[in-house]
């Protein structure tokens, strides 16, 4: 599934993008960085006391690279067409998403609900606690200072930044999570979507929805 | 932070670097094996203090607090570190030339 994209108003100047649609970061060409060869010496070092080794590193890297917010789409559409698993989920959400496949380590998952009187907002104040294993690495906007500052505090304005503007009379809940406990915002299933499968639907659960940043894309 | 003011949320996003990757990883490493544990890290990055996030990215720090907890850990000394990261300088300019240690097994 693609990144959302916010439109801010900003000219990110589409020049140079990823396929993913964001810009490539300056890397392999750049020069050399005291963190970058930090980051080398640390490793080399793990490897030659016997640590861990290239390939485990490696292994690593591809499993979070095969993370992505299709897993937690995949959750929400089957919560949005199976009440008995939604129920199972929002219950307890670590088993849930485990009959589904999904490897969630040891971590307590809280699955929480969007209605038509309750919004859910995810942050972590502390750093960036995020479901990746759900969703992927968490967005850089989801660790700035600002966001993690000012969604606990004035999260309605927050939210209108992201394109969300709520009436007064949706409660705005905002889940500080933790290293231990990890929350999935399971938005409101859209109108006109009576009669779509859960691939389709799946394909409308964008990953700021299930931060609570975003709304699910309304069917075509 | 939580709680405090600050700016409008930066709406940027960035595709990860490949020594991101590799920092995030041997973060997770370093869990599996019990070098380190997510509140040690975290420990790490709040002592850092407020102008870190000024100064450095965010896998600048964790590749920081994850060599203090290394360190910490006794996995390798100090000196082992200031050793290995003068070599990994000495194998070029770019993060490619310098990572690609005995015979480019750098991928």
């Amino acid at each position: 599934m693609p990144h959302d994209h916010h439109d801010h108003g900003h000219d990110h100047g589409h020049d140079h993008l990823s396929p993913s649609g964001h810009p490539f970061r300056a890397d392999n060409d750049a020069p050399l960085t005291y963190w970058q060869t930090m980051e080398i010496a640390v490793r080399e070092l793990l490897i030659e006391k016997g640590v861990t080794t290239a390939a485990e590193v490696q292994a690593q890297i591809e499993a979070m690279d095969a993370r992505s917010p299709a897993n937690g789409a995949a959750v929400v559409a089957r919560a949005w067409t199976d009440p008995a698993f939604k129920a199972r989920l929002l219950a307890d959400a670590s088993p849930a998403v485990r009959e589904m496949g999904f490897d969630i380590g040891p971590l307590k998952l809280v699955a929480v609900e969007n209605t038509d009187t309750v919004h859910n907002v995810i942050v972590c104040t502390l750093c960036s606690c995020y479901p990746r294993n759900l969703l992927g690495l968490p967005p850089d906007w989801y660790k700035t200072r600002e966001y993690r500052s000012r969604t606990v505090k004035e999260p309605r304005k927050v939210l209108a930044e992201f394109g969300v503007d709520l009436p007064d009379s949706v409660t705005v809940r905002v889940h500080d999570s933790t290293a231990d406990m990890r929350y999935l915002v399971v938005p409101a299933r859209p109108a006109g979507t009576e009669g779509m499968d859960e691939a389709a639907l799946a394909a409308l659960v964008t990953r700021d929805s299930m931060i609570g940043t975003g709304l699910p894309r309304r069917p075509a | 932070m939580g709680g405090q003011d600050a700016g409008p949320v930066p709406p940027g996003e960035h595709d990860f670097a490949l020594w991101e990757k590799r920092v995030d990883a041997l973060v997770m490493v370093a869990q599996a094996h019990g070098l380190m544990t997510v509140d040690g890290l975290r420990r790490v990055l709040e002592d850092m203090g407020e102008q870190a996030f000024e100064t450095m990215s965010y896998y600048e720090r964790w590749v920081a607090s994850l060599n203090e907890n290394l360190i910490e850990a006794g996995a390798y000394s100090i000196e082992e570190l200031g050793r290995k990261m003068a070599e990994v300088q000495e194998r070029g300019d770019t993060y490619a030339a310098a990572a690609r240690a005995d015979g480019g097994a750098d991928g």
